[in-house]
């Protein structure tokens, strides 16, 4: 799960991270009252959305007066931004972040993440900030300094020490800020279940400041549960109302831009489903996984979720029945066609438990369905039905 | 023998009273799996469904010398579990539980460097050697005994492989499901050299899938180890960046973790490559043939 900038500054002061001053602000007035409260004659202006890449989009602004906040907070509200992470539709503005402005001595990187491989949360830090890390990585990658973090000792005074040394600090107090910071960072991640933490750019000012000037904090889906106040940080505009409300119903959705409707039990089959449709010509409209637990009443809702696509011109329902039964899915099927009224071509393919019983309730329900053999069969009969469809 | 689970294999199961544990230990008896119990605490000292229940890991292991334990409890207090199978030196641990917290399997991943158990999972559909021993939640009609070694990332895609094969009379000497989270017990390389030790495994299907760099590192592997041959498949060569697809750790993060990525590197590293899942199992036939 993703916060905005703002919600993740937040956080970050909780666990002494040193951030600048700044307010929300939703309408223009609210951004000049929160320059005015804020102070001082520099102001940055910033379109909270959740993707990177804002700055060149337009999306922050350097003021010089309240008047030029005013001017600069006008034109981002309710502005669609497009950047490398929004995709072509881009993302709307609906929130700024009014922050003073500082002196910048030089801009760093620090981040931390999981390493897969040894299932360890890694610390990251580059004297190189405020530009891609992915792009320092493949260019410079010995300006990256990392440091895999022992569970079991934490984050000890080593840690900071090889990250702040490493990055190019000399002056012994700049680098005990750097490591508090660094320090206050491990603990947020770690103690509020992060998957990203991502300080880019880290700066120190010319008054010997570590702060962040920008923050991007992602959360773990999974560990939700224990963090109700993360969960309270949710933006339901940054997020697909269809994907929330699949969710909601323990369905794993994705909206892709195609127009083959799919079905499926398991993410792999899933995404192995995707990439036969695709082999075959086809373009799939969207990712399902109705999961191992689905119910007839799951799968109804699976059905209205993709028939709500207006670009669907036909469906495949690819089951592999492990403990999800296929006459489970088939009722599913039967109840959601004959309540929504299904008018593109189904092609369904059923296999493993309770094979037999589900091809029977499809057969005796006069539904109009394509049957299918196998996976490929399922492919090419919904790809040929979708171009039908479509004509 | 195959690998891993057999005829000597005595299994309990944690979270056994639960419905889901229940009904899965009981499937697994019915295969002929070697059941002897199950853990619940404060369910000690009952029968349930016919087999004792006991307070602790610990107790269920003095009381049925089991070898292997299989875990059906609830995402947050997954973690625990797994920790006491440790604590209690339980050989080998299969977690069918999806959605454990990445930071409790951290540490899990930490106390199982220099313990006695190796893990199967999370977040897997388990492991099963035809006709001798099902732990977890797979289809054990779809199974039949043989050559092939079958690893995999995904629950369905592997039944989808399994069936393949058994259609083409290739039976399976052990499937492993390894789990679709981003940090697990067991990864491929693991299961690989179990495989190319095995006399009963002739040749292996690799299930990956986008995210990590678990297939690749494993193809490098491959290449320096491995006399078998090694049949592959990765899912999500249709899946945008930045989405996570189903499985926590199906996420394109950029760099090799990329289906197209994969497919190239193993390519290179002399697996033969399946670019549909349909084709695993002709895929399988033709390097038996060679």
């Amino acid at each position: 799960m993703n916060v905005h900038e703002y919600q993740a500054k937040g956080l970050m002061r909780e666990f002494n991270i040193n951030t600048l001053r700044g307010k929300v602000a939703k309408t223009v007035d609210e951004a000049v009252k929160a320059a005015e409260e804020l102070g001082g004659n520099i102001w940055v202006v910033k379109a909270q959305i959740h993707a990177g890449g804002r700055g060149k989009a337009g999306g922050v602004k350097l003021a010089k007066s309240l008047d030029e906040v005013r001017a600069h907070a006008d034109d981002i509200l309710g502005k669609t931004l497009v950047t490398h992470q929004t995709g072509p539709e881009g993302k709307k503005v609906h929130t700024l972040l009014i922050e003073e402005g500082c002196d910048i001595d030089h801009e760093y990187y620090a981040g931390l993440v999981l390493d897969r491989g040894t299932g360890r949360i890694t610390f990251m830090a580059s004297s190189e900030g405020g530009v891609e890390i992915e792009k320092v990585a493949e260019e410079t990658p010995e300006k990256i300094i990392k440091v895999a973090i022992d569970p079991a000792a934490g984050f000890t005074p080593f840690v900071g020490r090889k990250l702040a040394y490493g990055i190019g600090l000399k002056d012994k107090e700049l680098v005990k800020k750097a490591s508090k910071f660094f320090h206050g960072l491990y603990n947020l991640y770690t103690q509020k279940d992060c998957t990203v933490a991502e300080i880019n750019p880290l700066v120190v000012t010319k008054g010997g400041d570590v702060l962040a000037l920008d923050a991007k904090l992602n959360f773990d889906a999974n560990a939700l549960f224990r963090h109700p106040e993360i969960e309270e940080l949710r933006d339901p505009t940054e997020e697909s109302a269809k994907e929330l409300e699949a969710g909601e119903h323990g369905l794993a959705y994705i909206e892709l831009d195609g127009n083959i409707g799919c079905l499926v039990n398991g993410a792999g089959l899933a995404m192995g489903t995707l990439d036969i449709i695709s082999l075959f010509g086809g373009k799939p409209a969207n990712f399902l996984d109705v999961g191992g637990g689905a119910t007839k009443e799951t799968v109804q809702k699976a059905f209205s979720i993709i028939l709500s696509d207006d670009n669907v011109s036909a469906i495949l329902v690819n089951i592999f029945g492990g403990i999800m039964k296929c006459d489970i899915i088939a009722e599913g099927v039967v109840g959601a066609a004959k309540e929504l009224g299904v008018k593109v071509p189904l092609v369904v393919r059923l296999e493993g438990t309770n094979v037999a019983l589900g091809k029977k309730i499809l057969n005796e329900s006069d539904l109009d369905i394509i049957a299918a053999e196998d996976l490929a069969d399922a492919a090419q009969k919904v790809v040929e039905a979708a171009k039908k469809g479509g004509e | 023998m195959a690998i891993l689970v057999g005829r000597d294999t005595k299994l309990i199961t944690v979270g056994y009273t639960g419905k889901q544990g229940t009904f899965h230990s009981l499937q697994s008896r019915d295969y002929g799996t070697n059941f002897v119990g199950g853990v619940t605490p404060g369910k000690g000292g009952t029968v349930h469904e016919g087999f004792p229940v006991f307070n602790t890991i610990l107790e269920a292991k003095e009381k049925t010398e089991c070898n292997a334990a299989m875990i059906f409890v609830p995402p947050p207090f997954a973690a625990d579990s797994i920790l006491e199978c440790i604590d209690a030196e339980i050989p080998l641990v299969i977690a069918i539980t999806e959605g454990i917290p990445i930071t409790d399997m951290v540490k899990v991943k930490a106390a199982l460097r220099g313990s006695k158990t190796r893990l199967i999972g999370p977040n897997c559909p388990g492991i099963i050697t035809p006709g001798e021993c099902k732990i977890g939640i797979m289809p054990g009609h779809i199974h039949m005994p043989g050559k092939v070694g079958v690893i995999s990332r995904s629950g369905t895609l592997t039944y989808e492989a399994v069936y393949q094969l058994t259609q083409r009379e290739i039976g399976q000497s052990t499937c492993v499901g390894i789990g679709g989270d981003p940090v697990n017990g067991t990864n491929f390389i693991d299961m690989l050299e179990l495989f190319e030790k095995d006399p009963d495994t002739e040749a292996v299907i690799m299930i990956g899938e986008i995210g990590g760099s678990a297939e690749t590192d494993a193809g490098r592997w491959i290449k320096k180890n491995m006399t078998k041959p090694v049949v592959s498949f990765i899912a999500g060569a249709s899946a945008p960046p930045g989405k996570r697809m189903g499985h926590a750790g199906a996420i394109i993060s950029g760099g090799d973790d990329t289906a197209e990525a994969k497919f190239r590197i193993l390519e290179e590293c002399g697996v033969t490559i399946a670019r549909s899942p349909a084709e695993l199992g002709a895929k399988v036939e033709e390097v038996l043939k060679k």
